[in-house]
C-alpha cells in the first residue's frame, strides 16, 4: 500500500466514524480541525483504523501520536508487505 | 396490509428498526457506523417511549452509552442518559448530587467490574478473614442499592463480576477460598441473594457475557490501562445489546409469541414430499438430534410461558403428521395457532397477530428460508425476524437475541399458553351462539375488583407498561410507583380480575383515579371532591366480556363511598389507542375539552341512581 492509498481509505474511516463526508486529513491534521474529534471518541476512532487496516498500535504509539501523519507512518510500518 | 383483522391497530414505527443492529451483528461495522445508524433510527420515526437512565460507573461507560443508546432505540424506546463522572459510582449512588437529582432516573445502572473489586484476600488470611472480607464488600453494594431504591424509587440493574484475567493459584484458584475466581464467584453469589429477595432489581450477567466473548479478548489490558475501560472496544456492542435486553424487557418491550415454520426448521426433510416417516427427528442421526435439542428448546420456551404457533406451507394433515411424529419433542397441542396452507405466509402472520390480539411487533418469525423472512419483513412490519442462521445454529441465535427476557417468572407467565388456549375456545363457541348476549352467559364469569393488593403489584406494573391499545392515557408506572400510589390516601386504585369456565384470566384491568379535594366556593356549596382518571388499561384479550362496566360500575361505587360526585377521563392519542377513543363517552361521560392534537378530557357527573352497566359478570 502507498502512502497515498493509506490515505485514501484512512479518509472514509474519518468520514464514516464521524459522519462527514466533508472531513480530509492531511499529515498535519490534528484533533483541533476535527469538530466531534475529541479523546472518547478518539478510542472509537482508533479502534476503526485498526480494524480498517488489520493491525494493532501499541500503547506507546498511541500515547505519542501527534497528527494523522505520524498516524500514517505507523500504519505504512505495520502492514508493509 | 390487506388481509388484517382485528383491532384498529396502526403501527407505531413503520420503517420497524434497523436490520444492523439484530443480533448477530457485526460489531466493528456498529461502532464504526454509529453516528449513521443514530440518524436513521432518528429519522422520521415518532411514537418512542422517552426513559431517563442513570449510568453509574466504576470504568468509563462513553462508548457504553454510545451502544447502549442505539440499541434502545431499535427497540423503540428513547434514552436520555445521566453519566457519572468517571468512577464516581459509589460517590452519586451514596450522597447523590443536584444534577443526579433533578434528573429523576427511570432506571439506574450501575457499571462495575472486577477492576473494581477493593480489596482482595491474601494468601495468608484466614477463612474468617476472608469471609469478613467478602461481607465488608457486599455491604458497600447492598447499602448502594438500597439508597438509591428510597431515593429513586425505579429500578437498579447492576453488573455481576467477571473473571479476572489470570489465576495466581492456577486452578485452586476457582475452588480455594484465597483464590480471586472463588472470591468472585460467592460474592456473585450474594448479589443473585440479593436480586431474589428484591423486586425491583436485576443482575447484568456480564461473566455470562464475558465468557461466550472470550474473556482473554474481553480483558484486553490495552483498554483498561490507555482508556480505563474494562472491556475491549469491540466487546462494547455486546455488553450494551445484553443490558438493553433487561431494560426494554422492565419498560415491557418483550416479544410474546414465536411464529415457526416447520419443514427444515423444526424438523429435517419435507414432510408432504417424504412423507413423516422419513423426517429427520430424534436421537437417530445427528441432524435429527439437533433439530429434536431445538424442539426441547422451544418447548421450555413455551413453559415460561412464550406462544408457540406454526406458520407453514403444507397440506394442513401432513402438517399434523409431522408434528405427531413419535420422536417429536413438540406436539399439536403445544400451540396456540396452527395455520398449514399455501397462503402468504405475511398474511398467516396478520391472521395469527389478529387471532391472539397481538401486535405484528409482539411476534418472533423463525424461517430457515430466507426467501420467506424476506417476504415476511416486508409485508408484515414490525415482526422480529431473525437471521437464524444454520439448524445448529437456531438455539444460540434465538436465545442471544434476547426476544422474551424474563425479568421475573410470574404465574401469568407460566399460565399464558393455558389462557390464550381458552380463549381460542371460547371464539369457538362464540360462534355457536345466536346471541351474543347468550355466548356470555355461557361462559360464567366471575369477577374480583379491588384496590390495589400487594400480591398483585408486580403483575400491576407489568400490565401499565405492557397494555398500548386499551389504554386511555400510556402512562407506565414501575412496580414501586404503583406501591406507593396504592397506600397514598390521594388515590383510588382498582384491580379487575376474571375467570369463566375456560380458566382463570387473572388481573386483566386497571384503574387509577387521583382525588382532588373540594375547596373554597365548591366545598361551599357542599359539592363533592372530583377525581381525574390517570389510568385505565385493560388487557384486549377480555375486550366485550363486559369487564370495562364492571370496572366502572365499582369505580362508581368507590366514588360514592370516598364522596366524590364529579369523574373526568382523560384520553390521549397514540399511534395505537384509538379502539378507546370513544370510550368514555361509551361510559356515559361528556366531552368538555379537545385540543388539537385530539387530547381529549371528559366529565361524568355520578346521578343520584346509578344503573350498574355490567349484566355477565358476577362480581365479589
Amino acid at each position: 500500500m502507498t502512502r497515498e492509498e493509506v490515505y485514501g481509505t484512512l479518509n472514509e474511516v474519518f468520514r464514516d466514524v464521524f459522519d462527514d463526508a466533508s472531513i480530509e486529513v492531511e499529515d498535519s491534521t490534528t484533533s483541533e480541525d476535527i469538530e466531534d474529534w475529541d479523546s472518547l471518541e478518539h478510542i472509537n476512532l482508533i479502534a476503526a483504523v485498526e480494524q480498517e487496516f488489520g493491525m494493532k498500535f501499541s500503547m506507546g504509539q498511541v500515547v505519542t501520536m501527534k497528527n494523522v501523519g505520524e498516524m500514517v507512518d505507523i500504519i505504512l510500518s505495520q502492514i508493509a508487505d | 396490509m390487506a388481509g388484517k383483522r382485528g383491532w384498529p391497530w396502526v403501527l407505531e414505527r413503520e420503517c420497524g428498526g434497523v436490520k444492523e443492529l439484530e443480533y448477530p451483528f457485526d460489531s466493528d461495522y456498529i461502532l464504526k457506523y454509529a453516528r449513521k445508524i443514530r440518524r436513521r433510527l432518528l429519522e422520521g420515526n415518532e411514537g418512542f417511549l422517552r426513559k431517563r437512565i442513570a449510568v453509574l460507573g466504576g470504568s468509563t461507560t462513553h462508548d457504553i452509552i454510545r451502544m447502549l443508546e442505539l440499541f434502545l432505540l431499535n427497540q423503540g424506546i428513547l434514552p436520555e442518559f445521566y453519566e457519572s463522572e468517571y468512577g464516581q459510582y459509589f460517590q452519586d449512588a451514596m450522597f447523590g448530587n443536584d444534577k443526579l437529582a433533578s434528573f429523576a432516573p427511570d432506571i439506574v445502572f450501575i457499571h462495575t467490574c472486577s477492576r473494581n473489586v477493593a480489596v482482595w484476600p491474601g494468601p495468608g488470611d484466614g477463612r474468617d478473614a476472608v469471609d469478613a472480607l467478602l461481607e465488608g464488600q457486599y455491604g458497600q453494594f447492598v447499602s448502594m442499592w438500597d439508597k438509591l431504591s428510597d431515593t429513586y424509587h425505579c429500578p437498579v440493574i447492576q453488573n455481576n463480576f467477571e473473571y479476572p484475567s489470570y489465576r495466581l493459584l492456577g486452578n485452586q484458584d476457582a475452588s480455594d477460598f484465597h483464590g480471586r475466581i472463588r472470591f468472585l464467584t460467592r460474592l456473585n453469589e450474594r448479589f443473585y441473594q440479593y436480586a431474589e429477595s428484591h423486586d425491583n432489581f436485576y443482575i447484568n450477567d456480564i461473566n455470562y457475557i464475558s465468557s461466550v466473548y472470550g474473556l482473554d479478548k474481553w480483558a484486553d489490558p490495552f483498554y483498561w490501562h490507555m482508556y480505563k475501560y474494562c472491556m475491549c472496544m469491540n466487546a462494547v456492542p455486546e455488553f450494551a445489546y445484553n443490558l438493553s435486553n433487561i431494560i426494554k424487557a422492565v419498560f415491557g418491550k418483550n416479544k410474546k409469541a414465536l411464529v415457526l415454520d416447520l419443514d427444515n426448521t423444526l424438523w429435517g426433510g419435507v414432510v408432504g414430499d417424504d412423507g413423516a416417516e422419513n423426517l429427520e427427528i430424534g436421537q437417530e442421526t445427528s441432524m435429527g438430534q439437533v433439530y429434536a435439542e431445538f424442539q426441547n428448546y422451544l418447548k421450555a420456551q413455551k413453559d415460561i410461558g412464550v406462544m408457540l404457533n406454526v406458520n407453514s406451507k403444507n397440506e394442513e394433515e401432513n402438517a399434523m403428521a409431522g408434528l405427531r411424529h413419535p420422536e417429536g419433542v413438540l406436539k399439536p397441542e403445544d400451540f396456540i395457532v396452527i395455520k398449514a396452507n399455501w397462503e402468504p405466509k405475511s398474511r398467516n402472520m396478520a391472521e395469527i397477530a389478529g387471532e391472539l390480539n397481538l401486535l405484528p411487533e409482539s411476534l418472533v418469525f423463525v424461517d430457515d428460508n430466507p426467501a420467506e423472512r424476506e417476504i415476511v419483513r416486508a409485508q408484515f412490519p414490525g415482526a422480529a425476524v431473525p437471521e437464524i442462521g444454520r439448524p445448529e445454529e437456531y438455539i444460540r441465535v434465538l436465545d442471544r437475541s434476547g426476544f422474551f427476557e424474563v425479568t421475573r417468572l410470574s404465574e401469568d407467565d407460566r399460565k399464558r399458553n393455558d389462557m390464550y388456549k381458552a380463549n381460542l375456545m371460547r371464539e369457538k363457541q362464540q360462534a355457536d351462539f345466536a346471541d351474543y348476549g347468550e355466548y356470555l352467559e355461557s361462559l360464567q364469569m366471575k369477577g374480583t375488583i379491588k384496590p390495589f393488593e400487594p400480591m398483585y403489584m408486580a403483575r400491576i406494573a407489568q400490565l401499565t407498561n405492557k397494555s398500548n391499545q386499551f389504554n386511555l392515557t400510556t402512562k407506565r408506572y414501575s412496580q414501586s410507583e404503583i406501591e406507593q400510589t396504592a397506600a397514598s390516601g390521594d388515590y383510588i386504585t382498582l384491580y379487575g380480575k376474571l375467570e369463566d369456565k375456560f380458566g382463570d384470566n387473572g388481573v386483566v384491568s386497571v384503574v387509577i383515579g387521583r382525588i382532588e379535594k373540594s375547596a373554597g366556593k365548591e366545598a361551599a356549596e357542599k359539592k363533592g371532591a372530583a377525581l381525574h382518571i390517570e389510568l385505565w388499561i385493560m388487557s384486549c384479550r377480555v375486550l366485550k366480556r363486559d369487564m370495562e362496566y364492571a370496572m366502572m360500575d365499582c369505580l362508581v361505587e368507590k366514588c360514592r363511598e370516598a364522596g366524590i360526585s364529579v369523574m373526568r377521563g382523560y384520553y390521549y392519542p397514540t399511534a395505537k389507542n384509538n379502539m378507546v377513543r370513544d370510550f368514555f363517552a361509551l361510559q356515559g361521560f361528556t366531552k368538555t375539552e379537545e385540543d388539537g392534537h385530539g387530547n381529549t378530557v371528559w366529565q361524568y357527573e355520578i346521578p343520584e341512581v346509578y344503573e350498574k352497566k355490567n349484566r355477565y359478570i358476577r362480581i365479589s
